[in-house]
């Protein structure tokens, strides 16, 4: 039979075939919108096919598993297979890469090479997302990472031959790590790269703590997990609007995925034993990325700095190492994908018509561009978690999640809980920081008199403009208002994940 | 019998659906369209509101045993967490709950009909509108919540509602930052909130009201093994849950916002700063009740916050010349009032009064100051001024305002038989039978309470007359002036309520008992603070300015609000953001960026310099080559030997 998943990898190849033969800007937007809602379609029908799935086959790790040989002498294959973490990763960038195509509907010129770059970009992101063997994910991660350098250097505004290199670096340096890591754990578990027999076979107690360490790092670097964290607000800032968006709201996910499901999934005893360091340095990327983005000027700037807040909170969950705080992790990837993607979105629109990023030049643009303005006001009140969008559901998730008690870290803290909760105190302190640089933004972008009388002649939004923030408000919406669906698709996932982590903590 | 419990959820999903519908499409109305269409949704949840209000205190069905019982109608499981761990919503109607749902759409009703007038003709009408369907429902929901997440989320959302109005001039900076300041003082209080939250969930293991309430000596005597600095960790998650509860309360030092609030539309100011969303904090609190029970210590510290915080605005109230300014600081103090009681409610005291006369006092304050608002707003609709120097005489040009008025001020001052003397009284038997200290405290306030408020009263419709000959004020149009009579009417009556027979901290009935030895003193101190205030402001007169200055550093103080707001803005811009932000800016941009253009170029350099080694000429390769190849040798030669 068919498996589903290779869609994910079948059409946007398809696409860039199809977008090679394109002749006109006309004819590459078609294709580009076509293949990005044909996407968008698979990943929903797979989120239906999967909660089937699931109800008759309970007990499976993961579901839609395929391999086929590709490099006997080394043991790699082709496999795939999701569980419900996935799903929801690959529904999210296929919200992003759909509506990441509307909002750069205008993208001048080089129009189908853009494309060309972008949908690859999308390829290595879903085919991240579908792998279960390490090689092929890895393989997958670096096709994500390397479009990105030409995305920012040729279509990218600023600083941005600067910002293209130190990212490309930092994430290469990062790759580096992690591809030490995936060799290590290859050779001290049994010579294989499939995540499912790695977990049987279970990694060589004495060589976890090294591989923990550097693939965490490795992921963690994409992540933006404090110090490493400076490639992203540089790059966020010089980048196109969508490839912001989909680095925002896709790319940094790959980084939490990863440390979730390479590093603590497959070398839990390490996780137990050296969590908490990396704990303290995500619980500082919560508050430190906060405080930052306080006296920031430049829109982008704030929303990077904001992502690393945010982001530092998704990593901080995972190393909760229970079943509550990791939901939270993943739904915390999914509400910041969306609501970022939704900021950088309306902050390439307004640059757009602005020409300018700086909050210091513009004001009172809610009488100017209404439609924008509530879109960024949405986008704003969701960061700052307000019940009934995203963010709240992910936020509150964490935090009871972080609260609740468990031996993770007794062994080597004495009191893990205590330490738990005392960091949990911290980073919950960000909810109130986020509302500060929020509503700073807002009270000076939006509202007030208007700041320049040149302003006045520009127009609101698009409908492709339109289209694209609409769909992105009411992925939120939907999240915030019924936070059970994306939850039911999560459940049966993290059960034997979090059985297995456990069974290391005394 | 009259209406049945379920029909309770309409007043939720009612507005929600006014607020989604006026929110999407009301642009595309005609204005006048989206205001009735609110207006008449607004009436059909009040009706709703009071049949299912009436329907619970009148039907014997809910009394077991001569306990009110609390009924818990809806509860849908909203959100999973792990370990058994459910957030819900649903709808939970007990004797304050229901109470609510009759203050909140009595005001929220008179609110819509009267800003049909007040609003006529402004920019965003429809936005007004749809904004106020939203809060009505955040606040509906917050009284019915079933479980404490439930109440939070709803918190967060009034706070949120409260922030969309007070900026609903958002052309205008001041507004801008008052919201801003709005929710940003409340989000920290909310933190609080939050926090023990999830302490209560840690020990507790649940959110929802009715397990929690069963019984809670047993759940607080569960957490209280934990301690830290000296108080149970019980001890700490209801003091931070108080702190939430004296953000959205404006209890000093968290009340800094609510004064500022007063830039949005003056009828919001009466909906949500005077009557409804201020008093969500002493809701929960009353929500709580039960277990605070258990911890005295946090009941003695919502007394003293609330004892200092009525004095402090009090005093504050008297020196302001915004009228809405001198309003906001009196439901500053009166909300103070009902903190004490429930703070100094006990149940071995006279059957737990405090926590009856808190109740009360919510009930008929919301009354008089939903009025008071809505006087000042006619008032400011006339003269096109906040200041009481803009006003004077009014009594002849406005007569209906001008009684209504003087009905609210009387309320609020407690001149029998107006509906605040009887609730104030309560409050003050309660304080009294606690702690005399408190007591005479609390009633030193009540006296000055009547003198700030005839002060405002006199300045108002008596003193001089100003210069109104390019407009003539008078009386607004029946839109407004009908709520001001229906309000002054409850404000007349309200008073003899028999509320015992309703709300009670156990369900049971209890007989209010006039204490006449504390009612006669608080009667006298009003009539006291009510003849210094005639004396001195019924005519224009030198003496009020007088005495101002022989108390120079004294008044200054006061009408600087005692330089709260200066201490916080010296905190927050000087020391978080000046200090913190800024400090970790330049530590991101200088070492942690630093160091990795350092690396960058480090490795460059070093490129450069080793580039010089591949020059191109032969002989230096020729050259290198030789002493290569002679060390190689000489190594193979140690190693061999």
């Amino acid at each position: 039979m068919f498996n589903i998943l290779f869609l994910f990898v079948i059409i946007p190849v398809l696409t860039l075939g199809a977008l090679f033969l394109t002749h006109n800007i006309k004819q590459v937007r078609t294709v580009a919108a076509t293949g990005a809602s044909l996407l968008l379609v698979s990943a929903l029908y797979l989120c239906y096919a999967f909660v089937t799935e699931r109800a008759a086959n309970p007990d499976a790790a993961m579901l839609f598993v395929d391999k086929y040989m590709w490099f006997e002498p080394l043991n790699i294959h082709l496999a795939v297979g999701v569980d419900g973490i996935s799903v929801l990763m690959i529904l999210l960038s296929a919200i992003i890469v759909f509506t990441g195509t509307f909002a750069s509907w205008t993208v001048q010129p080089l129009t189908k090479e853009y494309f060309l770059w972008f949908i690859l970009l999308s390829t290595g992101v879903f085919g991240f997302f579908i792998s279960i063997d390490l090689f092929t994910m890895f393989m997958f991660y670096e096709v994500a990472l390397i479009p990105m350098y030409l995305l920012i250097g040729v279509w990218g505004s600023g600083n941005k031959n600067y910002a293209a290199m130190k990212l490309t670096l930092m994430l290469m340096g990062g790759s580096a790590l992690l591809l030490i890591g995936i060799l290590g754990i290859y050779y001290h578990a049994g010579e294989t790269m499939n995540i499912l027999e790695i977990v049987k076979n279970g990694v060589d107690p004495g060589w976890q703590n090294a591989l923990f360490v550097l693939t965490f790092v490795g992921f963690g670097v994409l992540g933006a997990m404090f110090p490493f964290h400076t490639w992203s607000p540089d790059g966020h800032a010089s980048a196109p609007t969508a490839v912001s968006m989909l680095h925002a709201g896709v790319l940094m996910k790959l980084g939490g995925y990863g440390c979730f499901r390479v590093a603590i999934y497959l070398m839990p005893q390490a996780a137990n034993e050296l969590g908490w360091i990396f704990m303290i340095l995500t619980g500082i990327s919560v508050v430190y990325g906060a405080f930052a983005a306080c006296v920031k000027t430049d829109l982008k700037y704030i929303n990077a700095y904001s992502s690393v807040s945010h982001c530092g909170l998704v990593l901080f969950a995972i190393l909760m190492l229970n079943q509550t705080a990791m939901s939270g992790a993943v739904l915390q990837m999914l509400s910041h994908g969306l609501m970022t993607a939704l900021f950088f979105a309306l902050i390439g629109m307004i640059y757009g018509r602005t020409h300018t990023r700086d909050v210091r030049e513009m004001g009172g643009l809610m009488q100017i561009m209404p439609f924008l303005s509530v879109g960024y006001i949405i986008a704003g009140l969701a960061s700052l978690g307000l019940p009934g969008l995203s963010g709240f559901v992910a936020e509150m998730t964490i935090f009871l999640g972080s609260f609740e008690s468990s031996p993770i870290y007794d062994a080597v803290l004495g009191d893990g809980n205590l330490f738990r909760h005392a960091f949990a105190l911290v980073t919950t302190t960000s909810i109130v920081i986020t509302a500060v640089y929020i509503l700073r933004v807002v009270g000076k972008l939006l509202f007030g008199p208007v700041q320049n009388e040149h302003h006045r002649q520009l127009d609101d939004a698009h409908w492709y403009e339109r289209f694209s923030t609409i769909t992105l408000m009411l992925a939120i919406a939907v999240i915030g208002c019924f936070p059970d669906l994306a939850n039911g698709i999560l459940r049966d996932s993290f059960g034997p994940i979090v059985e297995h982590i456990m069974a290391y903590a005394q | 019998m009259l209406m049945d419990l379920s029909y309770s959820i309409i007043t939720l999903l009612l507005p929600m659906f006014m607020f989604l519908l006026l929110g999407l499409f009301g642009m595309k109305m005609p204005k006048k369209l989206a205001g009735i269409l609110g207006t008449c949704a607004m009436l059909v949840t009040t009706v709703i509101a009071y049949g299912v209000a009436f329907e619970y205190f009148f039907n014997p069905e809910y009394v077991v045993d001569g306990v009110r019982q609390g009924q818990l109608v809806y509860n849908e499981t909203w959100l999973t967490l792990g370990n058994n761990l459910t957030v819900d919503m649903g709808v939970f109607i007990d004797p304050i709950a229901a109470m609510m749902l009759i203050v909140i759409s009595t005001i929220s009703m008179m609110v819509h009909l009267y800003s049909l007038g007040y609003m006529h003709g402004e920019k965003g009408f429809q936005r007004y509108y749809a904004f106020l369907a939203l809060f009505t429902f955040s606040m509906l929901g917050l009284v019915v919540a079933t479980n404490i997440f439930q109440m939070f989320i709803f918190f967060e959302m009034v706070g949120v509602s409260s922030y969309l109005l007070i900026g609903f001039y958002y052309e205008k900076n001041s507004a801008v930052s008052a919201s801003k300041k709005a929710f940003i003082v409340t989000r920290f209080a909310d933190l609080g909130f939050l926090i023990g939250i999830m302490l209560l969930a840690y020990y507790c293991g649940t959110f929802d009201f009715k397990s929690l309430m069963s019984n809670p000596g047993s759940i607080v005597s569960s957490a209280a093994g934990v301690t830290f600095l000296g108080c149970s960790a019980a001890s700490w998650a209801l003091a931070l849950i108080f702190i939430g509860g004296a953000g959205k309360s404006a209890m000093f030092p968290l009340h800094i916002w609510l004064p500022d609030a007063m830039e949005g539309p003056t009828p919001v100011s009466a909906l949500i700063h005077a009557a409804t969303m201020v008093v969500a904090g002493v809701y929960l609190v009353a929500r709580m009740f039960p277990m605070y029970l258990f911890t005295p210590e946090v009941l003695d510290l919502i007394t003293a916050t609330g004892a200092i915080t009525a004095l402090y605005a009090a005093v504050v109230a008297c020196a302001q010349t915004d009228i809405k300014r001198v309003l906001a600081f009196s439901t500053i103090s009166q909300i103070a009032f009902m903190f004490t009681a429930l703070g100094v409610a006990r149940p071995e005291l006279h059957e737990g009064v405090g926590y009856m006369a808190s109740m009360f006092h919510l009930f008929t304050h919301a009354m008089f100051k939903g009025l008071l608002f809505l006087c000042a707003g006619a008032i400011i609709h006339m003269v096109h001024s906040n200041e009481m120097d803009a006003m004077g005489n009014l009594r002849k040009y406005m007569p209906i305002t001008h009684i209504t008025f003087l009905i609210a001020c009387l309320a609020i001052a407690g001149i029998p038989p107006f509906a605040g003397f009887f609730s104030k009284d309560e409050i003050l038997v309660a304080t009294y039978q606690q702690s005399t200290f408190w007591g005479v405290w609390m009633s030193a306030v009540a006296g000055l309470t009547a003198f700030y408020m005839f002060r405002l009263y006199y300045r108002i419709f008596w003193w001089n007359k100003p210069d109104y000959s390019h407009h003539t004020p008078h009386d607004c149009e029946w839109v407004m002036t009908v709520p001001l009579v229906i309000l002054a009417l409850i404000s007349c009556v309200a008073g003899f309520i028999p509320f015992g027979h309703f709300v009670t901290w156990n369900g049971e009935n209890y007989d209010i008992h006039m204490n006449w030895t504390v009612a006669g003193a608080s009667i006298a101190i009003a009539v006291v603070g009510i003849v210094i205030a005639t004396v001195l402001y019924r005519k224009e007169n030198p003496l009020p300015d007088r005495i101002a200055s022989s108390m120079k550093g004294l008044h200054r103080a006061a009408y600087r609000r005692f330089y709260i707001d200066e201490i916080y803005m010296f905190v927050t811009h000087k020391i978080i953001f000046g200090i913190i932000c800024r400090g970790i800016s330049w530590f991101d941009h200088n070492i942690v960026d630093g160091f990795m253009n350092l690396l960058a170029r480090v490795t460059n350099g070093a490129a450069y310099s080793i580039r010089k080694l591949q020059s191109g000429q032969i002989q230096m390769y020729v050259w290198v080559y030789y002493v290569g190849a002679l060390l190689l040798a000489v190594v193979a030669c140690l190693l061999l030997i």
